[in-house]
This record gives structure tokens, C-alpha cells and sequence, in this order.
């Protein structure tokens, strides 16, 4: 026992030194990634609450996304009819299904061909002459994620254009986002790049009505619909509900000025867009178009001649929207609308000031434990210290190493771990004083003392590991930090006191073979 | 000279005071349960809902009356103000607004425009109803998985007595934390979890040790009666029992003093928990043992620190 084989003195040695490296980054100024090769130079991955930054849990909204669904096949069916010459009457979208009735019950077949263009997604249910098409649960699914990995990389251009600044853009669950963006100054800039969906649309207007008379009539011509301004000029348009060209088809958006010197947004479509857009705008000049923005009328500049590739969007802007715009138009329209679920911004002021005050708890926790450690063991007190301080120095090392985030609980559990981690060394040193009173002689009291103290040891941090494992698997943010730390603290204390202190001690026993011991 | 809080050799009756003990933590815990479902928790946005922002005025001390007449007139209901670590910084929480999600960023951009330029806004936070009550129900599981799992392992490597000895002194625990919550009106927040998880991992940790020695002085000690091997086991561990629970309250200490206002609150239900911990360890678990006819015989198992042992 008290025979320390060499290979486990090479052990700690090793593991000190492993750590003593992994933890030096995070003892030098700048970012650590200066140094040389050969050494690893990963400092501690700071949490959102220490460096600054912001937590978003967005919810994507699928419900609007299906009743877009569900509408272009409303479409689809009418158009398909009227070509087949099929009569029907009633089609609609209700509930979450499209519903048609056929005035010829012959028609079934036909219509079933139509249909079944929908692919294996939907289910088609017949109700004599009516028939209902609704998305079947593997359709659900299969938009759902189509959807949510859409919106992801949308999100992902639109947070992080130049792709520098290393967001965290992770699907949660059925249908949710969550995104974390480290070191943001203004967090309601995130949330106005992420607050609109930007479907952005260009569609003539139908002049054959004025918005005064639609809302008189409380209905709109089929195949047009009324619209409100996107100002809050509380103006309406009637706009064909057929779109000429959209978001998609653009090529580039930028910031601009028009000739009055007013914020605008210029676009150029690619070369899709430009044929389309330049074969309605050929047909139509003389007529105004509007410029839809997520369903409403940005501008309805009339088509002065043919248009093709590019053009100018004006509206009541300043020049910051103007550069949100472009910057959003860019990435592309989400498919659906998000909604923020849970959002924890934190300034880097306050996260500054965390690390600092942490870091101070930590230096005064370290030394008070330090100082009792001593009063109480005296000599024994001080080489538990040494197995403190390789305790700490372990910790660091290993939160570089594994990269896990540190958090401000994170932070407590580390001075927390302090305090307890000087518990298996006290658990031992208590046991020694036992055997010594029992009259037995210094190599035999320490061994006594290790060998009825290490059960108690392991069988006490195993019970703790416990708990640091279930807030780990329920815990959410800087809790999960807490949990990491925690559990890295029970480890490396383990070690420390079985290894470390230990290696010390009979260190201390070969050279001096002291006759007695004062514990 | 030794610092020494506990004499070397104590010999304290305590199965003597175990009844009254046993007592006074009932009489704790039907307090705690009733101060729970009489008064409630205040609860924290984490599981409420609601919105919380950190502002610090930037010119001297925060004008609270101003910003409460200010905040007043945007019609967002409850609004509560309260300094947060110094007189500059302030915490605003709002209950949360009538309607969806988008009815609360509304809110947080309306309360940020008001304070306006002469406060830098140093945290918002903002959680939903849905993932609030996700965040309560996770809670939930998480400290009753870990008591359970804790109670799975004692009983494995001790006895079923041991078992529900220990799962009793650590519902003690957290039953009187969560009671402590209740009469205090401390906010009841995700940290509050995490700081009850760890008072259970800490109180565990006492009470294993005090039952290691229990089990150990059982074997050792075949002719004595088992209320004197329980008031001995005590006493062996005694001093071990107050070292650490001094070292563990002196590095919270540091963080109250040092560590935040963060911070603050979470130290001091730590602090709470390693005093309740360290009396239900020897009151509740060991008290709740005596009522056992604990078996002497048992096994002798393979110790898991054998290891060592071959060294």
C-alpha cells in the first residue's frame, strides 16, 4: 500500500503535467491561438452568460406553412379542373383540408388523376359527389422537416452572412430552432432579422376595382385580393392574386439611394426572373404593379416600360432597414414565420463583469479553504492544498480540452467543488488520527487510514455524480454547465486525493521516516 | 496548535435527542408543505412565463421612481422593480402579457425604448408559457430521477434500511429548501433546481458516510447494542462531518461575498443546504435507522476502492 509503484507516480505526473498544458491558454492574454503547434491552445469555451451573446428558442409556425400548402393545391385543382373541363363547386380550404364537390359524379376518375399529382403525402377521402385532400401523417412529417431545415439554413444567412461569427443553429425537437449567437451587442437586431418571414412578391393590380369598393362589398373579385400598405398610411390595394415573379428568382439586393436621394433597396433577378418579369412588364406597361412584402404593399410604381433584370424598391425606409432588407432579401424568405419561445440576451458588459466577479469568488474560496485546510492538518493540511491547487489546475485542463462551455453556475460549481474536494482528504486524514489514537505506528495508521477511507470515498461521489448526471440530461443552458463542471470536479477530486495527496504523503513518509505524527 | 471545531474523542448521546429531532424535522417538513400550497412559490419567469430585464442607469444612482411612473404608463400590467447588486443596476420583471409570443417581444421593445439612452440594457430575458411549463415539468423529473437513482444505489450497496433512511433525510432536504422558498418569497428560478440537486448530492454525500461507518461498526462491534454502534458511528465521524461542511460553507461564503448578484442567491440556498444537510445526515437518516433492526451479518462485498488496496 504504502509502496507507490513508479508507474503511478508517472500517472499523476502525467496527468499534471496534461493538465498544466491543456489549462495554460487560459492563462495568457488574446485568444490563445498564437501559440505554438505543438501545444494545445483552446482556452475554456466561455457560455453565452459570461461572453455576451443571445438565446433564442424560435418556433417554426407550420400551421401557416400547411394552409399555404393546402391553398396552391386549392389552385392547382381549380386550374386542372377548368382545363379538363370538370365541373365543381364548393372548393375550399377548411380545417386543415382542401374540399371540392363535383357537379358530374362521372368526373370521379378524372378527378382522382388530379389528385393523385399531390403524390403519396396526401390522403383523398370521397363523401358521395364530395371529396376532401388532406396531408397524411407522413406528409406532415415530411413538410415538417423539409420546413425546419429550411428555415435553419435561411436563419443561418441571415445571422451569419460572412459566416465568422459561429452561431448555434440546432433543431429541437418536432418543430422547433434554437439559435445562439455568441457576442451580439444588440440582440432586437437578431430578432428583426428573424422576425419576418421577407416572402417578397411582385403582382399587378387589378385596376378593374378600386380597395374602396372591395371593402364596400366586403369581398374581393376571385382571383384577387385586397391587400393593406406597409406603411400606416392604412391604404389598400387590390392586387391579382397571380404572382409575376418572386424572392426567389432574385439574384443580389443592396442598399441604396433612388434619384431623390431617398433610402431604397436595388435588386437584379437572376435569369429566370428577368425573362418572366420582362414578359409581363412587356404586356402591361401603362398598368401599376405593387411590391409585396409578407403580404403587404411596399410600393405600386406603375410600369413605365418593359423591365427585366433589375430594379428598385422604395418605400418609407431608413437607411438601417434599407441594409436589413437587402441583407434578408439575400438570404431568402423563411419558409414559415418564427416565433420566439424563449429568448436570454446577455450584454457583454454584464458578462464581463460575471467573469470578473467569478473569478474573484473563486481566488477568495480557493484561499480560505486553503488557510482552514492548513489550521486544521498543519503539514497534511498543506499537501492536500498542493492536491487543491492540481485539483483546479485539472479542472481547467479538462473544460479546455473537452471544450465544454463554462457558464456562470458553472463557475459556482467549480468554487463549490473547492469546498468538497477537500473532502476525501479530510475523510482520510480523519481515519489516520483515528488509527494513531488507536496506538498504531505512523506507516501504519496512513495506510489504516487510506485503506478503510477509499470505500467511503468512492461510494460518497458516486452518490453526487447522481445528481450532476440528471441535471445534465434536464437541464437546459448555463444549468448544464453547472452539471459539467460538477462532474468534472468529482473526478478530478477523486484523483487528486486518492493519487495525488496520497503520492505526496508517502513522498514525505521516505524521506523524513518520521517516528511520530501530529495530525 | 490544531484548529480543531470538534474535540478528538467526542461521545455525544445523540440517539438521545432523536426523537425530538425527529420531532422538530417533522414538524419542519408539514410547515414546509403547508407554507408550499398556502402561499406558493414565487415563482421565477423560468417556469412563470414573463419577461426580466437587467438595466444599469448610466449616470449614477437609478431613478426607480421615474422608471416606475414611466414603465406605468405603457399598460403592461405588473411591472416590478428592484435594485440588483448596486443602486446603478435594476431588475425589471414584467408578468407576462396577454396574448402569443409576438405580445411579448412587443412588450420587451416597448420597455427598452422607454428607459431610453441613459440606461444600458445588460439582459433580457424572455420565456414563454409553453417552455416555462416545460422548464417546471423537466425540473420535476430531474430531482425525482436523481432521488431515485440515489435511493437505488444505497440500496445496493448497503440494505433496504439504509435506503429509505437516506431517501427520507433527502426529501427532508428538499421538502424544507422548497419551504424555506416559500416563506422567504426567494425567486424559485431553474437555478433553484440546480441548487436543490446539488443540497441532495451534498446531503447523500454526508449521509454515505456516516452509514459507511454504521455499516462498518456493525461488523466490528457484534455484542454492543445498535443504539450505542449508531451513537458511535456518529461520533467517529463527527469531526470529519463538521471539517467539511465548514470547507463548503467557507467557499460559498466567497461567492456570496464575490461572486455576483447572480450568483448570490444560489450560494445562499446552498449555504441553507449544507446546514439542513449536514442535521439530516445525522437526525433524520441515522435517526430513521434506529428504528430498524439493522441485520450484523452483512456481506462482506467487494469494495469498489480495491485498487488501492492491491497498492
Amino acid at each position: 500500500m504504502l509502496q507507490f509503484e513508479s508507474w503511478k507516480k508517472i500517472l499523476v505526473l502525467l496527468v499534471t503535467v496534461l493538465g498544466i498544458v491543456y489549462a495554460a491558454p487560459n492563462a495568457m492574454p488574446g485568444d490563445g491561438s498564437e501559440s505554438g503547434n505543438f501545444l494545445p491552445g483552446q482556452k475554456i469555451n466561455l457560455g453565452l452568460d459570461l461572453q455576451g451573446g443571445s438565446h433564442l428558442l424560435l418556433r417554426v409556425d407550420m400551421d401557416v406553412v400547411i394552409q399555404e400548402r393546402l391553398e396552391s393545391m386549392a389552385e392547382t385543382i381549380r386550374l386542372e379542373f377548368r382545363q379538363q373541363k370538370l365541373r365543381f363547386s364548393d372548393l375550399d380550404v377548411v380545417d386543415g383540408t382542401v374540399v371540392v364537390t363535383l357537379r358530374n359524379a362521372s368526373d370521379g376518375d378524372a378527378a382522382r388523376e388530379v389528385f393523385q399529382e399531390f403524390g403519396p403525402v396526401v390522403s383523398i377521402t370521397q363523401d358521395g359527389p364530395g371529396y376532401s385532400i388532406a396531408f397524411n401523417e407522413q406528409g406532415l412529417i415530411d413538410l415538417q422537416s423539409r420546413t425546419i431545415e429550411q428555415s435553419m439554413e435561411i436563419i443561418r444567412r441571415r445571422i451569419d452572412p460572412d459566416g465568422t461569427k459561429e452561431p448555434v443553429i440546432q433543431r429541437q425537437g418536432a418543430d422547433r430552432v434554437l439559435v445562439q449567437l455568441p457576442g451580439v451587442d444588440d440582440p432586437e437586431e437578431i430578432k428583426r432579422l428573424l422576425g419576418r418571414t421577407a416572402k417578397l412578391t411582385f403582382q399587378l393590380v387589378d385596376t378593374s376595382i378600386t380597395a374602396q369598393e372591395v371593402r364596400e362589398r366586403g369581398r374581393a373579385p376571385s382571383g384577387s385580393i385586397l391587400l393593406p400598405a406597409d406603411d400606416d398610411s392604412g391604404e389598400f390595394f387590390v392586387v391579382e392574386k397571380r404572382v409575376m415573379v418572386s424572392g426567389e428568382l432574385l439574384d443580389s439586393a443592396q442598399a441604396s439611394f433612388d434619384q431623390n436621394n431617398r433610402p431604397a433597396v436595388t435588386f437584379a433577378l437572376n435569369a429566370e426572373g428577368a425573362k418572366k418579369f420582362g414578359r409581363v412588364t412587356g404586356a402591361n406597361i401603362g398598368r401599376p404593379f405593387a411590391i409585396i412584402l409578407d403580404g403587404k404593399v411596399v410600393s405600386a410604381p406603375t410600369i413605365q416600360s418593359q423591365i427585366f433584370g433589375n430594379g428598385q424598391i422604395t418605400g418609407n425606409f431608413s437607411v438601417a432597414e434599407t441594409n436589413e432588407l437587402s441583407l434578408i432579401l439575400r438570404a431568402g424568405a423563411l419558409p414559415a414565420p418564427l416565433i420566439v419561445m424563449e429568448e436570454r440576451s446577455i450584454g457583454p458588459g454584464l458578462g464581463a463583469d460575471s467573469v470578473a466577479a467569478g473569478q474573484i469568488a473563486a481566488f477568495v474560496g480557493l484561499a480560505l479553504v486553503m488557510v482552514y485546510m492548513v489550521l486544521s492538518y498543519g503539514l497534511f493540511g498543506l499537501l492536500a492544498d498542493v492536491a487543491l491547487l492540481v485539483n483546479v489546475v485539472l479542472i481547467l485542463g479538462a473544460l479546455s480540452a473537452i471544450q465544454a462551455t463554462l457558464t456562470l453556475p458553472g463557475i459556482a460549481g467549480i468554487v463549490l467543488t473547492m469546498g468538497m474536494a477537500v473532502d476525501a482528504n479530510v475523510l482520510v486524514f480523519e481515519r489516520i488520527r483515528e488509527e494513531l489514537r488507536r496506538g498504531r505506528n505512523v506507516m501504519a495508521a496512513i495506510e489504516g487510514g487510506y485503506k478503510r477511507a477509499i470505500s467511503t470515498i468512492v461510494d460518497a461521489n458516486l452518490t453526487t455524480l447522481f445528481a450532476a448526471l440528471f441535471l445534465y440530461i434536464f437541464g437546459s443552458g448555463p444549468i448544464k454547465g453547472f452539471a459539467v463542471t460538477l462532474s468534472i470536479g468529482i473526478a478530478t477530486s477523486l484523483f487528486t486525493a486518492v493519487m495525488v495527496t496520497r503520492l505526496l504523503v508517502i513522498l514525505w513518509l521516505e524521506r523524513r521516516r518520521p517516528r511520530e505524527l501530529v495530525l | 496548535m490544531r484548529l480543531k471545531l470538534v474535540p478528538s474523542e467526542t461521545s455525544l448521546d445523540f440517539m438521545r435527542l432523536r426523537l425530538p429531532a425527529l420531532g422538530f424535522s417533522g414538524l419542519l417538513v408539514a410547515a414546509s408543505i403547508l407554507m408550499f400550497t398556502l402561499v406558493g412559490l414565487n415563482l421565477g419567469i423560468d417556469f412563470r412565463g414573463g419577461i426580466l430585464i437587467e438595466a444599469r442607469s448610466t449616470d449614477g444612482p437609478a431613478d426607480i421612481g421615474g422608471m416606475r411612473s414611466d414603465l406605468g404608463t405603457l399598460g403592461l400590467g405588473d411591472i416590478s422593480l428592484q435594485e440588483f447588486g448596486s443602486d446603478t443596476d435594476i431588475l425589471v420583471r414584467v408578468q407576462r402579457q396577454d396574448g402569443d409570443e409576438q405580445a411579448q417581444i412587443a412588450a420587451i421593445t416597448a420597455i427598452t425604448d422607454t428607459l431610453g439612452s441613459g440606461y444600458e440594457v445588460r439582459r433580457t430575458e424572455f420565456v414563454g408559457p409553453t417552455v416555462g411549463a416545460e422548464l417546471a415539468q423537466k425540473g420535476i423529473y430531474a430531482v425525482g430521477c436523481a432521488l431515485l437513482a440515489i435511493m437505488v444505489y444505497i440500496w445496493f450497496r448497503f440494505e433496504w434500511q439504509f435506503s429509505l433512511a437516506a431517501i427520507l433525510a433527502l426529501a427532508h432536504d428538499v421538502l424544507s429548501t422548497i419551504g424555506l422558498f416559500a416563506l422567504t418569497s426567494f425567486e424559485f428560478n431553474l437555478a433553484t433546481v440546480a441548487a436543490i440537486l446539488t443540497i441532495a448530492g451534498y446531503s447523500i454525500n454526508d449521509t454515505v458516510v456516516v452509514f459507511d461507518r454504521v455499516r462498518e461498526n456493525l461488523r466490528r462491534y457484534k455484542s454492543y447494542e445498535q443504539r450505542d454502534i449508531l451513537n458511535r458511528s456518529l461520533n467517529e465521524t463527527l469531526s470529519r462531518t463538521v471539517m467539511t461542511s465548514v470547507t463548503t460553507l467557507l467557499a460559498l461564503l466567497a461567492i456570496v461575498l464575490f461572486g455576483g448578484a447572480v450568483l448570490r442567491d444560489f450560494a445562499l440556498a446552498m449555504m441553507w443546504g449544507v446546514l439542513i444537510g449536514t442535521y439530516s445526515s445525522v437526525f433524520v437518516a441515522v435517526g430513521a435507522l434506529a428504528f430498524f433492526d439493522l441485520k450484523r451479518h452483512l456481506d462482506e462485498e467487494d469494495d469498489p476502492g480495491s485498487p488501492a488496496e492491491a497498492g
